[in-house]
């Protein structure tokens, strides 16, 4: 029932949170230089008279502003978010056909990065002046100063091009013929180089995150009353500390999704990875306006959602909380 | 020996004498040897930005020799062409101004929306705090890079537009921590001494409180600046740099669609901006260490 209400509480704030990314998109049209029918046809002043008219009807550019953004958060709620000129398609099914290699490249970097991530972590925590943890250290400052899409050109330059062990781009062979398996073969070895890039950067946090957290975690009374009843020092640094260690890396992964779709968002571009990211960057250079303003909302919406499971995850991670609310 | 003596060893050895905690915090600091070497390699490319630009004189639009000349073939062009035969060497010279500066402005709104609201929050509390801090969660579900691009792509490509959009999708996290900090302070006995006395809400604001909760802030404004030259090399990856000024992402985002042709056209000004940001984040952990000696051991 507890668990009922909170979950309840989260969805009805995540709602409020769409329903004011929506608002913010109509404020940019109306802010945008120049008229808001044209930055919803986003054709450049191209557009012909009639589409013009036929725009201003549809949105109620005439009536009063309110009304407008009341016509405005309609038609997207029921996920019209308008025509793109340059694709020749509706924007919503233009993005939805492009979220499924973005989450694909998303969670296989997520994935790699914590699980890599806290094994380093708690590797270096067992002797914090020992080798790993100088390289974690390392590693974080470096993972932290490098351009992402530098890291990315660097590898495609090494990795793809004077040892050509990885493609250097896209996500499959299209002359690839065989099977299922065979096919998924080609996408995972494609993906290797993109979501390496991607997560190196978080593998850096982690790993320093989870160092840290576990020498604050292996300091305190119960690490001591485990070592004192002669608990394994394996099940003491897996079970007692490592459990409590990842806290705030579940945190810091949760806060952090919007900054990995924006990685993304750059690995994509480097790799031609055919995900959001590739086609913001091509609507961008074509000033496709409703595709751009489409592609902030849905991954808006994505980080919005992977907050909610975030917090779910919490809950199940730390009883504490549960008990809590 | 008298008893005079005795106490006055006492007091002298006893008790240390006081340092201001700028002088002990520069003291900690020169002792990090990876901090001082952020600090010399900054100033080396600062000086090569202002200076260099003087004794190398080469224009770096005007194009000087054939394109994509690769580095170390032509003494024109030393570390090569690009695309269009523009040296690289100057443009890593002369790009370095408007980066930098791009950098430096976006960091200071950042610092200034992200202090203001998290001050606010953590002093005021109640509806001031809740109203806030639902604006500063609105803003970190927005993915910043995408945020910052639609900016730029609906308003315009100019260096201000750039620097105010990186500031505008980057300040939540200045503003959470500063509300953590004013948080802690606001409690304390010297906050409770100030009111006692009758200091007003401003004045405790900005002259009791702030002082206090500078260190962790003054970190993490020289981590924003890494951040933000990381943001516009970003956009600039994405084509969204100002076409009007030389920067290394203008370098960056002309050279991107020659990577296998021309790697140097890409690899060396995103290797300096790497440089640049390392050199800013070995000094922000530098500070970091300083101001807080009982962390070092982690």
């Amino acid at each position: 029932m507890q668990i009922l209400t909170m979950l309840l509480r989260r969805l009805l704030y995540a709602a409020i949170l769409v329903f004011a990314v929506l608002v913010l998109n109509f404020l940019l049209i109306h802010l945008a230089p120049g008229d808001p029918a044209e930055v919803i046809a986003g054709e450049m002043g191209g557009a012909t008279e009639e589409v013009m008219a036929s725009i201003r009807k549809a949105y109620g550019l005439d009536r009063p502003l309110h009304e407008q953004l009341g016509v405005y958060l309609g038609k997207t709620l029921q996920g019209d978010f308008g025509q793109s000129f340059f694709y020749n398609a509706s924007v919503t099914s233009l993005i939805l056909s492009r979220i499924g290699p973005t989450l694909l490249l998303v969670t296989t970097a997520l994935l790699f990065a914590i699980g890599l991530g806290t094994l380093l972590g708690v590797i270096a925590s067992r002797n914090p002046r020992g080798i790993v943890s100088n390289l974690v250290t390392v590693l974080s400052i470096v993972g932290y100063s490098a351009p992402i899409f530098w890291t990315g050109i660097m590898l495609i330059i090494l990795l793809a091009w004077i040892f050509p062990i990885f493609p250097i781009s896209n996500m499959r062979d299209v002359t690839l013929e065989g099977g299922t398996f065979r096919q998924v073969l080609d996408v995972a070895h494609h993906l290797v180089l993109p979501a390496f890039t991607l997560g190196i950067v978080f593998l850096a946090q982690y790993s320093r995150l989870t160092r840290a957290s576990m020498l604050e975690v292996l300091g305190s009374d119960y690490i001591r009353t485990a070592r004192a009843k002669g608990v394994p020092e394996r099940s003491v640094f897996g079970k007692h500390a490592l459990r409590n260690a990842i806290l705030p890396v579940v945190t810091i992964a949760g806060l952090q999704f919007g900054s990995i779709i924006s990685g993304a968002v750059l690995v994509e571009t480097v790799f031609n990875w055919p995900g959001l990211g590739t086609l913001a960057f091509q609507s961008i250079l074509a000033r496709d306006y409703p595709t751009v303003l489409g592609i902030l909302f849905f991954s808006a919406l994505i980080v919005i959602i992977m907050n909610v499971v975030t917090d779910i995850l919490y809950r199940v991670v730390d009883p504490r909380i549960r008990t809590a609310d | 020996m008298a008893q005079s003596d005795y106490t006055d060893v006492m007091i002298q050895g006893g008790i240390p004498k006081a340092e201001h905690p700028v002088s002990e915090a520069w003291r900690m600091f020169r002792r990090n040897y990876a901090a001082m070497f952020g600090l010399v390699l900054l100033g080396v490319l600062v000086l090569i930005t202002l200076v260099g630009p003087l004794v190398y004189s080469v224009d770096p639009f005007e194009i000087v020799w054939a394109p994509l000349t690769p580095p170390g073939q032509e003494a024109a062009a030393p570390l090569g062409t690009d695309y269009l035969g523009r040296d690289i060497l100057a443009g890593l010279i002369h790009g370095g101004v408007a980066t930098l500066a791009v950098g430096l402005a976006a960091a200071f709104i950042t610092v200034t929306i992200g202090l203001t609201v998290g001050a606010l929050a953590g002093f005021y509390l109640g509806l001031v705090d809740d109203i806030l801090m639902r604006v500063t969660e609105f803003f970190q579900v927005l993915p910043a890079l995408m945020f910052a691009m639609v900016l730029v792509t609906l308003f315009s490509s100019s260096l201000t537009v750039i620097a105010i959009a990186i500031g505008l999708v980057s300040w939540p996290p200045t503003a959470r921590l500063a509300r953590a900090e004013f948080l802690r302070i606001r409690n304390l006995e010297y906050v409770s001494a100030a009111r006692s006395v009758g200091a007003k809400n401003p004045r405790i604001i900005w002259r009791v409180i702030l002082p206090n909760a500078l260190p962790p802030l003054i970190v993490s404004a020289t981590l924003t600046i890494g951040t933000a030259i990381l943001f516009e090399a970003g956009l600039s990856f994405l084509g969204l740099s100002d076409p009007n000024t030389y920067s290394w992402g203008y370098m960056i985002g002309s050279g991107r669609d020659n990577i296998l042709d021309a790697w140097w056209a890409v690899t060396l000004p995103g290797g300096t901006i790497f440089i640049t940001v390392l050199a800013v984040s070995l000094i922000g952990d530098g500070l970091n260490d300083a101001f807080n000696p009982k962390l070092r051991e982690r």
